[in-house]
């Protein structure tokens, strides 16, 4: 067990270094100077030529990797071009709205995504299973700041149920603020249930087959207790994978939903810092974001021995 | 069961695969329907300029804001531009877009897939890479390397194409996993095969299956991402009609026109749908084995 976990983490260190490169690699193939993309066409050659030096980009390419890489490692993500404070102070400041909102929304998908993915598998090839099956490609196919509008038009527009943007007065208290969330969790969460119903499915009609579910059933328990108890412990391992890796996909929606609702999250940071060329805090931000998708994805490997006694490592 | 394998046999030797896998497909009616809204949305784009009642440009400030009608179907834009031509015109940019992804991420994922199931040596590096890719959410690779490339449709091409490479990646690579084992491989090599002859001529006929597929759920989430990318203004410029930039414009105006919203909308589900809808009929098509489960 010690020892895979040390692989494992020898690993999530290797792609991280690996995500770090990428990450300079996007901010480097800018054509042309980058301090002049980022200053914009208004921008005199002196201020360029600061915040080139600033910026260490009148070093050579490989001593800026090294550069880069170290202060990785060191945890320092440098400073905002237009927000005068440190991406990583940008990033505390927005990242609970954002946590908030996706642990919102993967609660969401998961309440929907499983239970329905059960019903599904359960009633296999009924009509229930065949309004699943619609509802699961519809969800799939929606765009969550499409989701997002036209829940602002009738909940908060036309029948007035929840706030239609932003985050609450200053001050408000937290399940004030959750109020606000309950659209934008929507927004995010059901797109993603659909992955979650289609794995849960499968893994359920998997697991279904066995011949120690027949058993159970032969002993005359009831179907309920046959389900969740007997089918249901083995599927929830392939159900947790299938959550971890929506896990991007929520991020992903968080993202885009926050501009939908005038959400001050990392989203919206990330979205205005790409529209006036913040590179600090681009780059901050995509490290710490494919950061925890990485973590919250070796927790879940970890989590396979907990749930399942037959996993050994 | 039995009976109907025999018919399929026979059938196998008058009918080309194609047309094969046709059949087996429409007995789906989703499938069918599917293809029906497909081919309505590509005849627009390809038609686009000669089927659309007006210019995407053409202003009309006195019939702005326009509900439905005989003159503007889908209504008209806040600067009486008519919507059905904007969405007509943003149907040639998301399938353009749309199709290029898929072609771009099909070509180096496969290249890269395969080499990573078939050289050793290689495997490590390049599935860490692809993990370190597919750590990102897709639309913060998209829009953080929108940041840097620029606003042209190939730029979004490219962007798009780096997020859904490693995607391609993974399904080759699984596939060349299980071929490698297979006899045909083995015995290719004992003649003295190259590595490259084993790939392209023995390994890569053998993927055209899963990668099909894979490349029908890649368009629909190109153009899903794609929309995302032109709603948040990461997009082409906003001049070009996009299903995403008329969204985001429609948004203060969303109260008084309804139709500007939805619209668009529709023609994102409708077609992301039926790709996604073409995608599992192909999948039930091509591998039997599936069938049974599902």
């Amino acid at each position: 067990m010690t020892d895979y976990v040390l692989r494992r983490i020898a690993g999530m260190v290797v792609v991280m270094f690996i995500v770090t490169t990428i990450v300079f690699l996007i901010s480097h193939i800018i054509p042309g100077d980058p301090a002049a993309v980022m200053l914009g066409p208004d921008a005199t050659a002196a201020d360029v030529a600061a915040l080139r030096a600033r910026l260490g980009l009148d070093a050579p390419l490989p001593l800026q990797y090294l550069d880069f890489l170290r202060s990785v490692a060191a945890l320092r993500l440098g400073d905002s071009i237009f927000l005068s404070r440190s991406v990583t102070q940008a990033l505390l400041e927005r990242a609970p709205l954002t946590i908030q909102l996706t642990l919102m929304a993967a609660g969401l998908a998961t309440l929907l995504g499983v239970p329905i993915g059960v019903l599904s598998a359960v009633k296999r090839g009924s009509v229930v299973d065949q309004v699943v099956t619609a509802f699961s490609m519809t969800a799939a196919s929606l765009p969550s700041f499409w989701i997002g509008l036209t829940l602002i038009e009738y909940f908060a527009v036309q029948w007035h149920i929840l706030p239609v943007a932003g985050y609450g007065p200053p001050g408000a208290g937290l399940l004030e603020r959750l109020r606000y969330l309950v659209l934008p969790a929507i927004a995010v969460g059901v797109p993603n249930s659909a992955l979650i119903i289609r794995f849960t499915r499968t893994s359920m009609l998997d697991v279904l087959h066995e011949d120690y579910v027949r058993t159970a059933r032969a002993k005359g328990l009831h179907p309920a207790t046959v389900i969740i108890k007997h089918a249901f412990r083995n599927a929830r391992t392939q159900v947790l994978t299938v959550i971890g890796l929506t896990v991007a996909g929520l991020i992903g929606g968080a993202i885009v939903t926050e501009t939908v609702f005038a959400l001050p999250g990392v989203g919206n940071l990330v979205v205005s810092a790409v529209l006036r060329r913040d590179y600090p805090v681009i780059q901050g931000a995509l490290l710490v974001i494919s950061g925890v998708y990485v973590l919250i994805n070796l927790g879940i490997d970890l989590l396979y021995a907990v749930l399942d006694p037959r996993v050994r490592y | 069961m039995a009976a109907s394998n025999a018919i399929v046999t026979i059938q196998h030797r008058s009918a080309s695969p194609a047309w094969l896998l046709l059949q087996r497909m429409v007995r789906r009616r989703v499938v069918v329907l599917s293809l029906l809204v497909l081919s309505v949305v590509i005849f627009c784009a390809v038609a686009g300029p000669w089927i659309a009642p007006y210019a995407p440009q053409r202003m009309d400030i006195a019939h702005r804001l326009a509900p439905p009608s005989a003159s503007h179907w889908f209504g008209s834009d806040d600067f009486g531009r008519d919507v059905l031509t904007r969405c007509i015109y943003g149907a040639r940019l998301s399938l353009t877009v749309g199709l290029l992804v898929v072609v771009v991420s099909l070509v180096c994922g496969t290249i890269l897939g395969v080499v990573a199931g078939y050289v050793r040596r290689l495997d490590g590096l390049l599935m860490r890479v692809t993990d370190a890719l597919m750590a990102f959410p897709d639309i913060l690779l998209a829009i953080a390397l929108m940041a840097s490339l620029g606003a042209s449709v190939s730029d979004v091409v490219i962007a798009l194409g780096t997020v859904y490479t490693p995607r391609v990646a993974r399904v080759a690579r699984g596939a060349t996993l299980v071929l490698r084992e297979l006899q045909f491989i083995e015995a290719a090599e004992a003649l003295g095969a190259t590595d490259r002859r084993v790939m392209l001529v023995h390994l890569l006929p053998n993927l055209v299956s899963p990668l099909l597929v894979q490349g029908t759920f890649i368009f629909a989430a190109a153009i899903l991402t794609e929309a995302a990318l032109s709603f948040l203004g990461a997009g082409v410029p906003p001049t070009n009609p996009t299903w995403g930039n008329m969204i985001a414009s429609a948004q203060q105006y969303m109260q008084q026109a309804t139709w500007l919203i939805l619209a668009p909308g529709l023609c994102i589900v409708l077609t992301v749908l039926s790709l996604q809808m073409v995608g599992d009929g192909l999948r039930d098509a091509l591998d039997p084995r599936l069938r049974r489960l599902t």
